[in-house]
């Protein structure tokens, strides 16, 4: 699985970009979107994954169930 | 001119060492003990109130000086939306064009667009001495895109003040780039210095790669805090703290904070209303938490003079505010506006202009002096609030109906002091009185004997008596200061002669919600 960030809630603060270790977030269309491709769900990391973390507004940053579990290599 | 301040521009007069420094800052730094009526650089005073090192560096500064910001006018940027921590009385998610208060904004900039607005606002807009990056969100939870900002503003317009405004989480990792940007003066947002409040005001923060919750989290967000005030103060460095007044939970805690971050030697304690209405979304708007009323908010900034300096001119401005405070001309200058502007810097014009201001103000000073010393040998123990219609210049320049906003002061035998300002409706709407009618604006003066208009039809006059406020025309086009004080004393001469009766005035109430520019 990955996380995915819910367009219609995201505020376009940009709080999360930095934040994330894979640099799976990036800009669309005024909002923010995460690569299920990049993202780890922070696993080796962090202790949190840091979109969820830092998001101010809570039930943005969620599990994408349609993605394949994370596997740490 | 921006420039470094050096820790001795700091000081007293002969200040020289830093324990002298520190000294002069934790007791005498602007204080408010030049006696009754001079309430320092947060309010009306002039510079027999500062040191003339920081007077010099505060008196075109809208922010710091009531009496400046009849005169300068400052900007926002918005270019820094991210935020590191969570407060109740701010919702992330609303954002109306037609609202003014912090955190709200209308457009997000680039760096490189910040710049190019600040200067074609500077070459339209003599007056705009200052630039701050002022959210919404933290500036310091994004840095980069914040001094990128400074940089490019710094290299095109090098007499621009900087200021940021900071909740503090990430202050102390960044004192030193904010010194070496010769950032001329920081805000800290500071509500509680005990953890326990601090639970009730922010429900978490994201540090060090977690988020926090509850009292562990106040904790680390206070000790942060305090730590980038006193590492901002031991850099010469000035800062303000900003406080929001939230009755029932930090109302008396705050007389706490203020003397905390006076100790640490912040120059400006600003305690302001909390803004909740229901529709903002926020924590505390949908809990039905209230804000506080005119009188409470001016009991505690009363409460706490006597440590230090009030703020009392705050507008709450938007993120994105441009021009004199209270008169937002954002609008003009939308991205698509400013890209499509020639825009030349003129340095010189600016300067020019700065110096007929500086000449403006001198004689409103003199002219003050002069009526106050007309009230020497009066022993009357009464203490008035006058309301004041104006556009700005120290000036009562105002039509009672075309008013957004009422401007305060306190006169007694000791002289006049601004206490405040009280935004309302416009009541009179392209010629016509307006359907809400007159009721609010008596709400919001309700504390007031007197408004000071420039002009005021019969009909408003008469809703005013009835309450007990006298509408006042006699002084039109004359400097505010001097016109309370003159009206003081004829209120004087006729309470003496029975002509009229003195009576305590009750509460007023500071408006809440939307403020739309007409």
């Amino acid at each position: 699985m990955a996380y995915k960030i819910v367009a219609s809630q995201c505020t376009g603060c940009s709080a999360c970009e930095p934040q994330c270790p894979n640099v799976a977030i990036f800009e669309k269309a005024g909002t923010f979107a995460i690569d299920p491709s990049k993202c780890s769900e922070c696993t080796g990391h962090y202790d949190e994954p840091q979109c969820v973390a830092v998001c101010p507004v809570d039930g943005t940053c969620v599990i994408d169930n349609s993605v394949p579990r994370y596997q740490a290599a | 001119m921006s420039k470094l301040l050096q820790l001795h521009d700091f000081g007293a007069p002969g200040a020289t060492s830093f324990d002298e420094l520190r000294k002069s800052a934790a007791s005498s730094g602007c204080s408010s003990k030049g006696g009754a009526g001079k309430t320092g650089c947060g309010s009306a005073a002039g510079p027999s109130d500062l040191p003339p090192e920081i007077w010099e560096k505060v008196k075109n500064h809208p922010c710091y000086s009531e009496q400046a910001h009849h005169h300068f006018a400052r900007m926002h940027v918005a270019v820094a939306p991210a935020c590191n921590i969570q407060c109740n009385y701010c919702n992330r998610k609303y954002d109306c064009a037609n609202e003014s208060r912090p955190g709200v904004v209308s457009e997000k900039l680039t760096p490189e667009q910040a710049a190019r607005k600040v200067v074609a606002v500077a070459s339209t807009i003599p007056q705009m001495t200052v630039l701050g990056i002022a959210g919404p969100g933290d500036a310091l939870a994004n840095p980069a895109k914040t001094f990128k900002t400074f940089e490019l503003v710094t290299e095109t317009a090098p007499d621009i003040k900087l200021c940021l405004s900071t909740n503090g989480l990430m202050l102390p990792d960044y004192v030193e780039q904010i010194a070496a940007m010769k950032v001329d003066h920081v805000t800290i947002t500071i509500n509680m210095i005990d953890p326990e409040v601090g639970a009730k005001i922010y429900p978490w923060i994201f540090y060090n790669h977690r988020r926090y919750t509850g009292v562990e989290a106040s904790k680390i967000l206070s000790e942060r805090q305090l730590l980038g005030l006193e590492m901002l103060v031991a850099r010469g460095i000035l800062v303000k703290v900003n406080s929001v007044m939230i009755p029932g939970i930090n109302d008396q805690h705050l007389i706490e904070v203020n003397k905390a971050v006076k100790s640490r030697g912040a120059f400006l304690h600003n305690i302001m209303p909390l803004i909740s209405e229901a529709e903002h979304g926020t924590a505390f708007g949908l809990a039905g938490q209230r804000g506080p009323t005119a009188q409470e908010l001016k009991t505690l900034q009363d409460a706490c003079e006597g440590e230090m300096n009030m703020m009392r001119h705050c507008r709450q401005c938007r993120a994105d505010a441009v021009g004199l405070l209270g008169e937002d001309r954002s609008a003009e200058f939308t991205t698509e506006k400013v890209m499509a502007m020639d825009v030349e810097y003129d340095l010189a014009a600016r300067q020019a202009y700065q110096a007929k201001v500086e000449a403006e103000r001198d004689a409103i000073a003199v002219a003050k002096q002069r009526e106050l010393e007309k009230l020497e040998g009066e022993t009357a123990t009464i203490k008035i609030q006058v309301a004041i219609a104006t556009k700005g210049g120290g000036v009562i320049n105002e039509h009672f109906g075309h008013a957004h906003e009422f401007q305060i002061y306190e006169v007694s035998t000791a002289g006049a002091k601004f206490v405040g300002h009280r935004r309302v409706d416009l009541y009179c709407e392209g010629g016509y009185a307006s359907e809400t009618g007159i009721d609010p604006i008596l709400q919001a003066l309700n504390d007031c004997t007197a408004v000071l208009v420039a002009k005021i039809g019969m009909c408003p006059k008469d809703s005013l008596a009835g309450a007990g406020i006298e509408a006042v025309e006699t002084y039109a086009f004359e400097y505010i200061e001097q016109s309370v004080i003159a009206y003081f004393k004829d209120y004087l001469e006729r309470v003496g002669k029975s002509e009229i009766r003195h009576v305590a005035r009750g509460d007023a109430t500071i408006r809440q919600g939307a403020f739309t520019e007409a």
